[in-house]
């Protein structure tokens, strides 16, 4: 690519927004993720009798199967909210930029 | 020409698995009917589509890449079905039938870098390479040194990886079907090189798509079957499994005990998966892009909801299989005690596809297991020629004055040549304790690819000697780690204690990786380090927008 090309790319409002908008957007969500991760798989390390305790007296079923199986509801449901997000608002803004570049 | 070849080596293929099954029943071994009619019918489907794919695929990019016209969901499904690999269908209900609760650990770690994958590397690794991760990390960075260390590392995940599925294969196939071992090993590879040589990508993608599809279909119907059992009740599964295997199954047992094992783990699976070759490789068959995000999206939920239905056929096969006399392998338990099953615990979830549907059934999950190792070892072999032909030939040695159907015939040759080292590893491999080989494989990914590629794409300071000199570091930290480690250092050589007393190198190569890097590019002042600094933002900006990115090729 050019550098003409690049510096106008780089100074055109809708780049900077969308790096800003886009990059905070998935350093929150890669933040979640790897917050519910660690968080479930230091507790095993820690304190795995914790996710051993009984959801109820009657029940055998223990605390660990629903966080562990929130934990791969979580992480689809992070991929489906990224994925919705990108296509939509952030191509839009990419699409603006590529306008742009191509009117000249 | 190539159709008679074609149809010569597809008759040929034949004869070898026909020859095979006669051996099978002369050795006394269950001959398994359905599975071996549902095997054939899998077989021909995929070769004729490997003809149809064969007519499509014309140039280098059809054969890498597929043309590159691949949907998003198309993607997603094959690269579900490139992930969900017989040992994973196989190996994780086997742990969750052996030890409950520890099977949806180890399943867990394996999903949770998918989303990291589609934040941070999905999109610019679609909007900066062409056909391999290579063409990423060497984009501003110089070609010879840079592509010979990434495809080492790609060819070295490649063919540990496909050391496994072999044996697994062999091993499989020898009891599902009564083939010899060899037999086996043998058919998986020319098969594999059949669908890769004359269909490339678009064969190998739609192998894998159905491949997933059989694969989920089969999978929900056992764990339907199994709640079905038991009204849909998860309390009533879970008791009348405690009541045979003991409340332990229900918590976190010793699969990860110590906090550095589970951190070490968790960073080999998630920065591992981001950096194997023939996943990052998928990313190159969509048009652009929002296909490629959407490929990540599918694929975690085709994943995820395939760990959740291996979690309920683990429990299946406790209720149904274990302690039933029908599964019972008496031979061992008379030695032993207990009452292991036929085959060993891997052998759990096939047990199941007998016990909730019959022969008829068990055949199908035969068949089904047999072509996701197909599906596996095509992708990958794929993966690895790909680091032949386009890094290695075509742009370390030929320096990129090479025109794309010569590439694309040194690719070929490289498929065959890799099938061959494939099925000789498998078969050297066959007696070999070979626990340490997927884990190695996964090191070396998160320690020597994935953060050369990573920083390639973030960190504008990133210099060919940092990389060079941090990536072979993280290698070598990591296979010295592994062979020092409890497995190789023990198990395998028979020491007392290991040297390095974790299970997982992945924590400290790929610290020592990331480190490396950064400090051998901070210190390069060379005039080439300058020039590669500069670049970064002419990368950048076409990683964010996709802005002069390659398209998809019209058909």
């Amino acid at each position: 690519m050019e550098k003409e090309l690049v510096e106008k790319i780089k100074a055109n409002p809708d780049y900077q927004t969308l790096l800003q908008r886009r990059g905070g957007f998935a350093i929150k969500l890669t933040i979640a993720m790897l917050v519910v991760y660690f968080a479930f798989i230091l507790t095993i390390a820690f304190d795995p009798a914790l996710l051993g305790t009984r959801l109820s007296p009657e029940s055998v079923t223990t605390v660990g199967i629903p966080v562990g199986i929130s934990v791969i509801i979580f992480a689809f449901i992070l991929t489906g909210i990224y994925t919705k997000r990108a296509n939509g608002e952030f191509d839009d803004l990419t699409n603006k930029i590529k306008e742009s570049v191509k009117e000249n | 020409m190539v159709n008679r070849i074609f149809l010569f080596l597809i008759l040929g293929s034949i004869a070898v698995f026909a020859s095979g099954a006669i051996e099978g029943e002369v050795q006394k071994q269950a001959l398994n009917v359905s599975a071996i009619v549902m095997f054939l019918l899998f077989v021909g489907a995929t070769l004729g589509i490997t003809y149809w794919a064969a007519k499509r695929t014309k140039s280098a990019k059809d054969f890498y890449t597929a043309g590159g016209g691949i949907t998003g969901f198309q993607n997603g499904m094959a690269i579900a079905g490139d992930y969900m690999s017989a040992a994973s269908f196989l190996g994780i209900s086997g742990l969750v039938y052996l030890k409950g609760y520890d099977g949806l650990i180890y399943s867990i770690g394996f999903l949770v870098g998918w989303p990291i994958i589609l934040f941070m590397i999905a999109e610019p690794l679609r909007n900066l390479g062409k056909y391999t991760f290579a063409d990423v990390a060497s984009y501003r960075l110089r070609q010879t040194p840079i592509r010979t260390l990434a495809a080492s590392g790609s060819i070295a995940t490649v063919i540990l990886y496909l050391i496994a599925q072999m044996v697994g294969s062999g091993k499989l196939i020898q009891l599902l079907f009564g083939l010899q071992y060899e037999v086996a090993v043998i058919l998986v590879g020319v098969l594999m090189i059949l669908y890769v040589t004359f269909g490339g990508m678009l064969a190998t993608t739609w192998v894998q798509i159905i491949k997933a599809f059989l694969l989920l279909s089969g999978a929900t119907f056992m764990a339907v079957a199994v709640m079905a059992h038991y009204d849909f009740s998860f309390s009533s599964l879970f008791s009348h499994a405690t009541e045979l295997k003991g409340e332990s199954i229900m918590s976190p047992g010793g699969l990860v005990s110590d906090p550095i094992s589970a951190i070490s783990l968790a960073v080999a699976l998630m920065f591992g998966t981001a950096g194997l070759p023939h996943i990052l490789m998928r990313f190159f068959t969509v048009a652009d892009a929002k296909e490629a995000r959407k490929s990540v999206f599918y694929a975690t939920g085709f994943i995820g909801y395939f760990y959740i239905l291996t979690f309920i056929i683990g429990f299946g096969a406790i209720v149904m299989v274990f302690q039933n006399p029908a599964y019972l392998d008496s031979a061992k338990a008379a030695i032993e005690g207990g009452s292991p099953i036929l085959g060993g615990n891997n052998m759990a979830a096939i047990h199941l596809s007998h016990a909730v549907g019959g022969d008829f059934f068990l055949g199908f999950i035969s068949a089904v297991a047999f072509a996701t190792i197909l599906a596996v070892v095509s992708g990958l072999t794929l993966a690895g020629a790909s680091a032949i032909s386009h890094d290695l030939y075509a742009s370390v040695i030929k320096k990129g004055n090479v025109d794309s159907m010569k590439e694309m015939k040194v690719s070929k040759i490289a498929t065959v040549a890799l099938g061959i080292v494939a099925i000789i590893m498998g078969i050297a491999f066959e007696k070999q304790n070979i626990a340490f080989v997927v884990g190695l494989a996964f090191a070396i990914a998160a320690s020597a690819n994935f953060p050369i590629l990573f920083l390639s794409m973030y960190w504008k300071k990133l210099t060919t000697r940092g990389a060079v000199i941090g990536g072979s570091l993280g290698l070598a930290t990591a296979v010295l780690l592994v062979i020092l480690g409890p497995i190789v250092w023990v198990q395998i050589l028979g020491n007392e204690e290991a040297i390095f007393p974790y299970k997982y190198p992945a924590l400290f190569s790929v610290t020592v990786s990331f480190v490396a890097i950064w400090f051998f590019s901070i210190t390069d002042n060379s005039q080439n380090a300058k020039d590669e600094q500069e670049a970064f933002e002419a990368q950048y900006v076409r990683s964010q927008t996709g802005i002069g990115a390659e398209g998809a090729s019209a058909h």
